[in-house]
């Protein structure tokens, strides 16, 4: 008998705001233990939250780009728990009315083994406002608990999906084109080392068609890798559980990258009664419509529009217009890369999902780093299209682009502070420099390939024997008597025929 | 709704309140006064009326997005019972 996987999402986006939700402390990642931790982070008496209208923003901004109505009003509540990293003993969020409401998400889930890849829209079921927590450090403190309160206040969006997801490969898929979309907007920084981008994953299994099963929730995945481990790890121990004639208790659970298991951190029976009631400090948030009509016209063109105009007016695959709005950076520098050359939509795509991103692999770089530009690239595509250059001579041309402008990075790793003045070359002065234009003038062709007959009696006379495998041995004469700088089709017509004799 | 005594030790455990045997008593009676409140209040028709969730009506009002708040650790610490490299010591918890 067959099972089927059922997961649902709560993601929590580090909105990228300068200062805290409730009060204008920095939210810098990275400073001194509590030199970021105010009044309001500390909960002294006395001190009242006051709403930081730039997470309102991002907020509404991620609203409008799921397609989700904006809660007027919205509500902001108390969620009361015990714990030392919270110290006003209740964690503001928002309960039953939240900022963002029902929303969707298209994404695009890969190929995996003999599965087609294939598209699938998600649920979103709310996006709700709150605060973040401090942080605890449990060791070192001769058996005390240190507590850093700068991330206390920091404000985040949490994202609640509809459990529409039926495998680890639609779920990986749902977070990842959340990623982008938070990053594409500019709401979150996404990054997930950092822990700007944390997920919980809820997951539970059935019989196809039948009710839901018990679900366990995975607490606090940061990276994809464990978020597929741990869904493929959990979705088994769930089958063999039930399979074993078990049950499954309601649960919150913990990943151990380490071991690669999940175990329980408290069932059911601990679960916190949070004791939900609306925080009196704060009023209901009113939106007005002109708030909104302006911030939805300060969105971006939104990655998945890009990637239907990629495949209607530039006539690119599904897949290759998928990779290049990845993000924002990549989708940016194809453009500016393109132009208005709309018919070398292609080339100029498989230049960046080729060479390019290989190269910045190769360098440890991500897109915003690209050493060289999107108008020196496009520069390349020109000269290709226009047969100035060859395939190899491109190739030529981008590698010495790169490597006179890629970051400085001396023996020892260490990069050079401050930015150098980088000259950026375009890629007519490589041509002319390098001497790499492809010769296309039919005459100087016939001549070489003539002197290479003259030269070559015998093996012409295999070749006309009917040895067509030679045919290779005299392009590479050819090549090589025109120092790699005869254009490779005009060379092979003209071989062809004079070998035919 | 009636409230048992048991009700009353989970909601103690909860608020972390160690309670005797006779407050448990007492504060059994109070709750169960104010449920008996909030049962009379929700006998009262309310149909067509919209919910409110702040007992003024206005709306919150909002802070532009601007780091205002210098570091004052020093003196936050001061008062801390106590500190050790920047941070705040409390009984080890572990869930």
């Amino acid at each position: 008998m067959t099972w089927e996987i059922v997961i649902g999402l709560e993601v929590h986006a580090q909105l990228s705001t300068n200062s805290k939700i409730f009060s204008g402390a920095s939210t810098a990642f990275g400073a001194e233990p509590n030199t970021q931790a105010d009044a309001v982070s500390l909960a002294l008496p006395g001190v009242l939250p006051v709403l930081n209208r730039g997470a309102v923003e991002r907020a509404i901004k991620f609203g409008l780009a799921t397609g989700a109505r904006i809660n007027s009003p919205s509500v902001f509540a108390r969620k009361n728990y015990f714990y030392p990293d919270l110290p006003k003993g209740y964690q503001i969020s928002q309960m039953d009315l939240p900022v963002v409401g029902q929303g969707a998400l298209t994404i695009q889930v890969p190929a995996v083994g003999k599965a087609q890849a294939y598209e699938k829209v998600v649920r979103l079921t709310r996006a709700h406002l709150e605060e973040d927590a401090g942080k605890s450090l449990h060791e070192d403190f001769h058996g005390m608990t240190g507590i850093d309160l700068n991330r206390a206040g920091t404000p985040l969006l949490e994202i609640v999906s509809e459990p529409d997801m039926r495998s680890a490969a639609e779920a990986i898929a749902y977070a990842k084109t959340l990623h982008t979309l938070v990053r594409w907007i500019g709401i979150c920084d996404g990054n997930m080392q950092e822990g700007s981008f944390r997920c919980d994953v809820n997951v539970s299994v059935r019989r196809p068609g039948g009710e839901l099963g018990t679900r366990r929730e995975i607490k606090n995945l940061n990276s994809f890798k464990f978020m597929q481990q741990a869904i493929d790890y959990e979705v088994q121990w769930q089958i063999d559980t039930l399979e074993n004639g078990g049950k499954i208790q309601q649960a919150t659970i913990l990943f151990n990258p380490d071991t690669g298991e999940t175990r329980a951190m408290r069932s059911k029976e601990d679960a916190h009664d949070y004791r939900y009631f609306p925080d009196p400090d704060l009023l209901p948030l009113v939106i007005g419509k002109e708030w909104i009509e302006q911030l939805r016209g300060t969105l971006p063109e939104l990655p998945q529009a890009k990637q239907a105009r990629y495949v209607g007016e530039l006539g690119l695959s599904a897949y290759d217009a998928s990779i290049l709005t990845a993000s924002r950076e990549m989708a940016d520098f194809f453009e500016a890369a393109l132009g208005d050359a709309k018919s070398q939509a292609k080339i100029c795509a498989n230049w960046i999902i080729g060479e390019v991103s290989a190269q910045l692999n190769r360098d440890g770089l991500d897109m915003a780093q690209c050493p060289i530009t999107a108008q020196q690239l496009g520069g390349m595509l020109k000269r290709i299209a226009d047969g100035t250059i060859s395939n190899s001579g491109a190739k030529e041309v981008f590698r010495t682009m790169w490597e006179t402008q890629k970051p400085h990075v001396p023996t020892g790793g260490i990069t050079v502070g401050g930015s150098a003045i980088v000259q950026f070359i375009s890629a007519d002065e490589i041509i002319e420099a390098k001497g790499l234009k492809q010769v296309s003038d039919a005459g100087a062709i016939e001549k070489i390939v003539d002197e290479i007959i003259a030269a070559n009696a015998d093996k012409v006379a295999e070749y006309r024997s009917g040895k067509d495998k030679l045919f290779g041995f005299f392009v590479g004469l050819a090549m090589k008597a025109s120092k790699g700088q005869a254009n490779p089709a005009q060379m092979n017509e003209i071989l062809k025929r004079k070998l035919a004799g | 709704m009636s409230l048992s005594t048991d009700d009353v030790k989970k909601v103690a455990r909860l608020a972390r309140l160690a309670m005797t045997e006779q407050e448990m008593h007492s504060a059994h009676a109070q709750l169960q006064n104010i449920f008996d409140l909030i049962a009379e209040m929700q006998a009262v028709d309310t149909r067509g009326i919209e919910p409110m969730s702040h007992a003024q009506e206005l709306s919150q009002r909002l802070r532009e997005d601007v780091v205002s708040e210098a570091d004052q650790r020093e003196l936050f610490q001061s008062i801390a019972p106590q500190v050790e490299r920047g941070l705040y010591l409390v009984p080890q918890v572990i869930e």
